[in-house]
């Protein structure tokens, strides 16, 4: 009865070709945005931050990365999490390097950087696909990660072979290092988040999104009617690996503030965004959103049900909590295989009719 | 009898002008290892007119069309384009070139809607950059909508209107080939190949493809080169018409003259039992 499209007559393509059509979501969405900018800076504590928000804003970021290489243009990827390294080491050297140079300015070339060593490892997707690309793009893991734990300088000789974030201020405002904010950190993720989703919004609505998906649907005839395949591949590989470079810089230098590549970026991160993505939905941007807020918040509302709520015992609760979040992924793709942005769709076109049968 | 020779066209018998040559096959031999499958063929095709190919199974004739789409190499002969020799190309610089065409077998993107796949065959008319389209501002936002205008008139043409939005996927059969069509026509191409536009259709669904042939032909003036094997469309369908059997040209005129030719009836047509 409210969620309905009836009576909004459309009289341009722009209106309607706009991304939320409906009036009803289009409010939602402002409203999301409002509360986000403007109420969550005033509530948000270091626990909330650090435990939820912080992460599913950076991981929706990689996800969101992921989802273009994968669910726009159909190409296999298995190297997240090195992505991600390159993001991280980039922001590292550059941070160090030119202690000057604003951070924000850092992590965007931190993303430019990791776009590049995208393109490269993205090379081999013009000669191979599905499973195969995937193993490919395994080797760049392996390689990426060996890279940064062996060679001393991507580490400037620590001696522990950490890399830990300098203090960075933007407007005066600490965002890294140890006097950083909830506020701080949750307002500069945002923003990036906020910035990159619309970026990636523009990108899949446009030519070269449709172009991705003609690839991903069937590249041959794509590539007769006038897609070229390198083109359209590469430029996946090299907006996707934006996307997660800047995941792995924010990750390090806002979140983590120390890390090491073996052990911050592994194959379970390559995994742990896969998954976001394939649960979320392929080929949504919401499903992004939701695939990264199902894994991330998930676990910790689950811990806190179960000790804070029901006073389990914190080891049992956490084997517990990988077994139930193992089980709810399984049940959720035999339940919707493509994933919660299908579940929501076919949930608002009930909504539409709802209360009445058709 | 019409002079279907001459340099300058002709005129057809329902008054419609066919130009001269737009492109020339000259002697295409086509192999795979050691099997020929186009053997040593030549012919041409004149803007504005609708030539047919036609054949037993196996001929050749989706090979002649991939020769002609690029997908394909010959081994021996060129392909002569609006009075130049082809280079060597990839298929998707011969789309540029203002070639489209559809598939036998439904080669539409299933997971995108109508209007989306129409969008993609017009891909080489947008020419925004790729930091135009991330910020969606100046010609990427501009072309979007000037594009979208030229596909509603297609959409309008074809008369999927009421389909639009919906995800190609769900169409039946029938639908889906006039999608693919629409995809073809939205690039605004020079010569049209449909590759057995009417292969699985019912006979209103075949009456409908064969309206939107003709429109397309007589309000946009698009060459088409057609395969097909229903022979009642062919002869009423096309201006002229090359036969092929085991990879040989065996006929090539009017329908008629194919019609009467005698190796034509042997090879495909047949002749009736008394």
């Amino acid at each position: 009865m409210l969620y309905r499209e009836a009576g909004d007559f459309k009289t341009s393509y722009v209106a309607d070709s706009q991304t939320f059509p409906i009036k009803f979501d289009r409010y939602g969405y402002y409203f999301i945005l409002g509360f986000a900018f403007l109420v969550m800076p005033l509530i948000i504590n270091d626990y909330w931050a650090n435990s939820i928000v912080v992460p599913f804003l950076i991981y929706t970021i990689a996800a969101l990365g992921l989802n273009i290489l994968i669910g726009y243009c159909g190409q296999l990827s298995l190297g997240t999490g090195a992505f991600m390294a390159v993001g991280a080491y980039a922001s590292y050297k550059l941070m160090t390097a030119y202690p000057d140079f604003n951070i924000v300015f850092v992590i965007i070339l931190a993303g430019f950087v990791t776009s590049a060593v995208g393109v490269l490892f993205g090379l081999p997707s013009l000669r191979i696909k599905g499973f195969y690309l995937a193993v490919a793009t395994l080797a760049a893991q392996f390689f990426l990660i060996w890279l940064f734990t062996r060679q001393p300088w991507f580490y400037n000789y620590s001696p522990t072979g950490m890399i830990s974030a300098p203090t960075r201020e933007v407007f005066g405002v600490a965002v890294t290092g140890p006097r950083a904010s909830a506020v701080s950190m949750y307002m500069i993720c945002l923003c990036f988040l906020v910035s990159l989703a619309w970026l990636a919004r523009n990108l899949t609505r446009g030519t070269l999104g449709r172009q991705w998906m003609a690839i991903r649907d069937m590249d041959i005839a794509a590539e007769i009617i006038g897609v070229n395949p390198l083109m359209a591949k590469l430029t996946a590989f090299a907006v996707s690996s934006f996307f997660v470079g800047i995941s792995g810089a924010l990750l390090f230098t806002v979140y983590l503030g120390a890390a090491e590549a073996g052990e911050a970026f592994g194959i379970d991160k390559s995994f742990l965004v896969l998954f976001m993505v394939i649960i979320g939905g392929l080929g949504s941007i919401f499903g992004a959103f939701a695939g990264a807020a199902f894994l991330i918040v998930g676990p910790v509302l689950l811990k806190l049900l179960l000790v804070n709520t029901l006073g389990w015992p914190t080891d049992l609760a956490a084997h517990l909590e990988i077994m139930i979040i193992g089980a709810l992924i399984i049940v959720f793709l035999i339940v919707e295989p493509h994933g919660i942005a299908a579940l929501w769709r076919t949930i608002k076109e009930k909504l539409r009719l709802w209360p009445f049968p058709y | 009898m019409l002079d279907t020779q001459s340099d300058e066209g002709y005129v057809t018998a329902d008054g419609r002008k066919i130009g001269g040559v737009a492109m020339e096959m000259k002697n295409i031999t086509l192999r795979f290892g050691g099997v020929i499958a186009i053997k040593d063929i030549s012919f041409d095709i004149r803007w504005g007119e609708v030539r047919a190919i036609i054949g037993p199974n196996g001929a050749g004739k989706s090979s002649m069309l991939n020769v002609i789409s690029g997908f394909y190499h010959p081994q021996e002969g060129e392909v002569i384009y609006k009075g130049y020799r082809r280079p060597k190309m990839r298929p998707y610089q011969v789309a540029r070139t203002g070639i489209a065409r559809t598939f036998q077998n439904i080669a539409l993107f299933e997971g995108m809607s109508v209007l989306d796949n129409i969008m993609t065959g017009r891909l080489h008319h947008m020419k925004a950059n790729l930091l135009q389209q991330a910020l969606w501002w100046g010609k990427a936002n501009r072309e979007e909508q000037e594009n979208r205008e030229k596909v509603e008139k297609i959409i309008d043409f074809l008369e999927i209107q009421h389909i639009r939005k919906t995800p190609v996927a769900r169409l039946p059969y029938g639908l889906k080939k006039r999608v693919e069509l629409a995809r073809a026509l939205a690039a605004e191409p020079s010569i049209l190949l449909l590759d057995e536009p009417m292969a699985g259709m019912n006979v209103e669904e075949k009456e409908d493809m064969c309206r939107f042939i003709l429109d397309v032909n007589d309000e946009f003036g698009t060459t088409t080169v057609l395969i097909e094997h229903d022979m009642g469309v062919v002869m009423d369908l096309s201006d002229r018409v090359v036969v092929m059997d085991y990879g040989r040209k065996i006929g090539d005129g009017t329908p008629e003259e194919v019609r009467n030719n005698e190796e034509v009836i042997k090879a495909y047509l047949g002749v009736a039992h008394d």
